[in-house]
């Protein structure tokens, strides 16, 4: 009972100090916009890392940088560095596809693709693998207990993923992304269209996956950022204001602004 | 400070600060009253002394459950956190220092005629302008937010430490020269020891300032004057 109320703390010494992506001097541009300015931030091995700040502050933005997902739209650009296991993320001469396998993300809206549950999850897989049948009905069944979602959607893989609620789509959606293993996966706002349960399932299953994967997750709700992360990071007008332990930012944060904002006083 | 976007969110806030400024000033008083009741023997402002206790007992309550209402309504986060807590905490406080200054008037009821020793009761006296003006002061930064001053508070504990046991020491100077004053003196040591204790409560009152200011907790060893009344167990072991 104590281990359920306990708020989340670094889940071990050793690996709260390891570096999974370290961010060194990220400036980012939305054509003349300056959205990011000269950011520096750690995100630690299995570690959870909550970005917070008012809308607009450069949150999503570093979020999309850190799977390069700013490549699709033209007139978008990054510089510094954004190391990926010391590997530079924002070279050029990088493959896109294989950095996406390694850093998933789980957007605000669920977005399972018009398809079946059982496909939602194989399509994803295949891009990257090409496995027997067995051992793919393997990988949807384990990404979907992995997801909690398994023992929902079991009589029903091959229902379409649109039949599911809002939740079970969001839970479909991590199964999704946990089903091609990645190392780090980016939740943007995953439960601002869900319901308290569904948002509660959502938070244990962060939870859950920490530890085994590195996940930042950009949320309005700072009362979530408090209860799910091991950090947190407070962003304002595009620049890291704070980043330290969470239990530190919601009870004696640093910075008047990193006050002020968590307690509700802003602007 | 810079006002919640939830202006009822100050009011809470604005409302707990006032009933806890009521609560310091009726402690306050109480503890000058007990003491005067004590020296000069007036058992009808003692009765009065005891009879103010229920209403700060009744604001003790009223602070805690108005800090609870708004921990649960509004899931406060650091400063607003901390002065939830210390709210709960400073009221704790102030809630004993009243009982405290009850036992006082309580021990002046039970005195009433008996043979007294003004020149006793001096040191008393002194011991209790001393943690009066600790209480005072201590309240003073907690209405201010002052840390700093907080914290002399709680260094100043010392000298009334220092006062208690030059008080013992008298007392039982007293309580030799003649048996007669025996019974009062020993009203007179509880009474001292009462005081000091409220000396107590004032440096728990200025940690909980400096932890609602700064976020950060106070070393858990204040200074500490060496004290007759401790006992030192090793010392009087090497002793015999």
């Amino acid at each position: 009972m104590s281990d359920q109320v306990a708020a989340p703390r670094p889940a071990n010494a050793a690996s709260a100090n390891k570096d999974k992506v370290v961010v060194r001097g990220l400036n980012f541009y939305y054509g003349k916009t300056h959205a990011l300015k000269e950011v520096n931030l750690n995100l630690y091995e299995g570690q959870v890392t909550a970005f917070i700040g008012p809308s607009g502050c450069g949150k999503s933005t570093l979020l999309r940088v850190l799977n390069r997902m700013y490549d699709l739209y033209p007139g978008q650009r990054a510089e510094g560095e954004v190391l990926l296991d010391g590997e530079n993320v924002l070279s050029k001469d990088l493959d896109l596809n294989l950095l996406r396998s390694r850093v998933g993300m789980v957007f605000q809206k669920p977005t399972p693709f018009p398809m079946t549950i059982y496909d939602n999850i194989a399509f994803g897989v295949r891009l990257y693998e090409k496995l027997p049948k067995s051992e793919m009905d393997a990988r949807v069944e384990s990404s979907l207990k992995r997801s909690a979602l398994w023992n929902e959607v079991k009589d029903k893989l091959h229902a379409s993923g649109l039949s599911l609620s809002g939740g079970q789509q969001q839970r479909l959606c991590i199964a999704r992304t946990v089903a091609i293993a990645p190392e780090v996966i980016l939740f943007d706002e995953p439960c601002s269209a869900l319901d308290p349960i569904s948002t509660a399932k959502i938070e244990e299953l962060i939870d859950e996956l920490s530890g085994e994967y590195t996940i930042a997750i950009v949320t309005h709700n700072m009362q979530q950022a408090a209860r799910v992360s091991h950090y947190t990071a407070f962003m304002y007008l595009g620049e890291m204001v704070e980043f330290n332990e969470t239990n530190n930012v919601f009870t004696s944060p640093r910075d008047k602004r990193t006050q002020d904002y968590v307690t509700g006083r802003f602007g | 400070m810079v006002e919640h976007t939830v202006k009822s969110y100050d009011r809470d806030l604005d409302t707990i600060e006032r009933l806890i400024a009521e609560m310091g000033g009726i402690a306050e008083k109480m503890v000058v009253e007990g003491m005067d009741a004590l020296a000069s023997g007036d058992t009808v402002l003692a009765h009065q002394v005891v009879a103010t206790d229920p209403r700060l007992d009744a604001l003790q309550r009223e602070i805690e459950d108005l800090a609870v209402m708004t921990i649960a309504r509004r899931q406060p986060v650091a400063v607003d956190l901390r002065e939830l807590i210390g709210a709960i905490r400073v009221a704790g406080d102030l809630e004993r220092v009243g009982d405290l200054a009850k036992n006082i008037a309580k021990r002046a009821i039970k005195i009433g005629a008996e043979a007294r020793v003004p020149r006793a009761i001096v040191g008393l006296r002194h011991m209790n302008e001393v943690a009066t003006e600790l209480l005072k002061d201590v309240l003073d930064a907690y209405a201010q937010r002052d840390a700093e001053r907080a914290r002399e508070v709680w260094e100043r504990d010392v000298d009334l430490d220092a006062l208690e046991d030059s008080v013992f020491r008298d007392l039982l100077t007293h309580m030799m020269e003649d048996p007669r004053n025996i019974s009062f003196c020993a009203h007179l040591l509880f009474c001292s020891k009462n005081i000091e204790r409220i000396g107590d409560h004032a440096t728990n009152v200025a940690e909980t300032v400096v932890y609602l200011v700064t976020g950060e907790a106070m070393p858990s060893e204040r200074p500490r004057g060496r004290q007759e009344t401790d006992i030192d167990v090793e010392a009087a072991g090497g002793d015999a």
